[in-house]
């Protein structure tokens, strides 16, 4: 089983990105399930879900306490929330940012997602859109196919311009 | 179709597949997502139904009952608060012999405000005279939703269904879902004792007692008649669609020395507690308890049992634990666990049946010696 974390803001889309994800894994044909943690959720606040991806149908519905991978779509949280915590030895961290994270332990990518969101005109109500441009990055590490978030995108959201952003992510992630 | 749902929505599409003519509900939290999803079904015209966004949940179940006696299916959707605010009418729908179905998104109760996980909403209701199932998986929230009408309307029933799913950790969780094309499963609605214009008479006039004692009687003996309904429904849902239920779900339980009882999402990631500690050689397995009414029978003889309740009657103990104690004179060891959505693992599950004291009862986390 393989395990994600991914960390957001309230409002910022980690929780469709939790769907997503699953969804693009479960037309990759496996199992998935994808359980966000609400607390006294509200826009701004750090806000966690969670992603786990299988051959085996997946019958856990608690919290993952050691993920196999983080997903960091706003490194500010890094100041509040201790994102690495519980990260398996061989994990990894995905960062929405342009640089990476120094001193860290674990493999870490890197993406500027809001970059990307940005320069494909992606923003709804002056925030960019992290959550379909996430996708293409999960996918380029492997962790989902790209035909399979490109479906995954279109079965949720009609504007193309997810799928690009999606698309930009993959090209612009360095492995 | 095979897809991935939340477990509200995969309620809310059995509904639509379900077809009834009347829906009345009020949003809440964490069930919202149904009332939102039918609203929208009925709204594309994928489903053709009177929709009434009611005032409260007293109104939700009032209007519910009025369109079920005029011969119309209906089916309302609630948790917690919600649940108990209607508690009146609860209990009017299963004297008056109305086949209502809801969902119960299984949420505590206040205060202190919290919108998680906990089965008090539905054991509050215990003594309605409804038929309550729990389910543990989207697929099954989806399937229990469909077999829950054929079941309430059953004339040998003729009882109000509950299907109750746990609040975030089933509601909210996107799993694989398998609708099905439902062919000639689910009959039309026909209730005996439905209003005639043509032949006008008054319902829930003054009962004397005698009558009152029978009609209390007859809700009874329909409740155990529900059992082999139940077991019939949900053999022939198994012989169409392929996936089967009973009263239980067991978990390699044939050779078990020590066996779980729990409801819901915690009877399932049980099964996963149960791999470990086979792994490790201990003989376990495990009962996810789907029917709380009717109570099934359990065969528990010779066998440790630790059961998890999601619920409690203060100053006796928790309420699946008493069931079970009750039902088979076997004395568990209760575990009290996931109270207001409180994170219990598979792990932690895993160590209830290692740490097991038959006889006692154990809080979670709070207990001193745990």
């Amino acid at each position: 089983m393989y395990e994600i974390r991914i960390h957001s803001r309230g409002g910022q889309g980690g929780v469709t990105a939790a769907r997503l994800l699953a969804l693009a894994a479960f037309r990759d044909g496996k199992y998935a399930t994808a359980c966000p943690f609400y607390g006294a959720e509200r826009r701004g606040a750090p806000v966690v879900s969670f992603v786990r991806i299988d051959d085996e149908p997946i019958k856990i519905y608690s919290q993952i306490h050691e993920p196999d991978l983080v997903v960091v779509l706003d490194t500010s949280i890094m100041d509040v929330v201790d994102v690495l915590q519980g990260l398996k030895g061989d994990g990894t961290v995905l960062l929405n940012s342009a640089h990476t994270l120094e001193g860290c332990a674990a493999v870490c990518r890197h993406v500027d997602l809001t970059g990307i969101a940005l320069a494909t005109d992606l923003v709804i109500a002056g925030s960019p859109i992290l959550n379909t441009p996430v996708l293409g990055a999960l996918a380029k590490m492997g962790v989902v196919t790209l035909p399979s978030v490109k479906t995954a995108i279109r079965e949720m959201f009609a504007d193309e311009r997810n799928v690009r952003a999606a698309e930009a992510a993959y090209e612009e992630l360095k492995i | 179709m095979l897809t991935i749902a939340t477990g509200n929505k995969a309620v809310a599409t059995a509904v639509r597949d379900a077809k009834p003519g009347v829906i009345a509900a009020y949003p809440i939290t964490p069930q919202t997502e149904i009332v939102e999803q039918i609203a929208e079904f009925v709204t594309a015209g994928d489903l053709v139904s009177q929709y009434i966004p009611v005032e409260s949940e007293h109104s939700a179940m009032t209007a519910c009952i009025g369109a079920s006696v005029a011969g119309v299916r209906t089916f309302t959707a609630t948790s917690s608060h919600g649940l108990l605010y209607m508690h009146e009418m609860v209990h009017w729908a299963a004297g008056a012999r109305l086949p209502i179905v809801m969902a119960n998104v299984n949420r505590a109760l206040g205060p202190g405000w919290n919108t998680w996980a906990e089965h008090t909403d539905a054991f509050s209701q215990r003594d309605t005279g409804w038929l309550q199932v729990f389910v543990g998986t989207v697929q099954e929230a989806y399937d229990a939703t469909l077999m829950a009408f054929k079941i309430a309307e059953d004339e040998r029933v003729l009882l109000p269904v509950m299907v109750n799913l746990d609040g975030f950790s089933l509601s909210h969780i996107m799993q694989s879902l398998e609708t099905v094309d439902l062919g000639d499963f689910l009959p039309p609605y026909h209730l005996p004792h439905a209003i005639d214009t043509e032949n006008p008479c008054g319902y829930g006039p003054m009962t004397g007692p005698n009558d009152y004692f029978r009609f209390r009687w007859d809700i009874e003996r329909s409740t155990r008649d529900s059992v082999d309904v139940i077991a019939e429904v949900e053999r022939e849902f198994a012989e169409r669609f392929g996936r089967s239920y009973g009263p239980t779900e067991d978990y390699r339980c044939e050779d078990a020395d020590v066996i779980v009882i729990a409801m819901g999402t915690l009877g399932k990631e049980a099964e996963v507690a149960i791999d470990r500690l086979r792994d490790e050689g201990i003989k376990a397995g495990s009962m996810r308890l789907r029917w709380f009414r009717p109570f099934p029978d359990l065969d528990l003889a010779g066998r440790d049992v630790v059961v998890i309740d999601r619920g409690y009657s203060f100053g006796f103990g928790g309420v699946v634990a008493n069931s079970v104690r009750a039902k088979t004179g076997i004395e568990p060891y209760s575990v009290i666990a996931g109270l207001g959505g409180q994170e219990v693992t598979y792990n932690d599950i895993a160590d209830f049946v290692r740490d097991r004291r038959p006889g006692e009862e154990m809080w979670f986390g709070v207990s001193a010696d745990v």
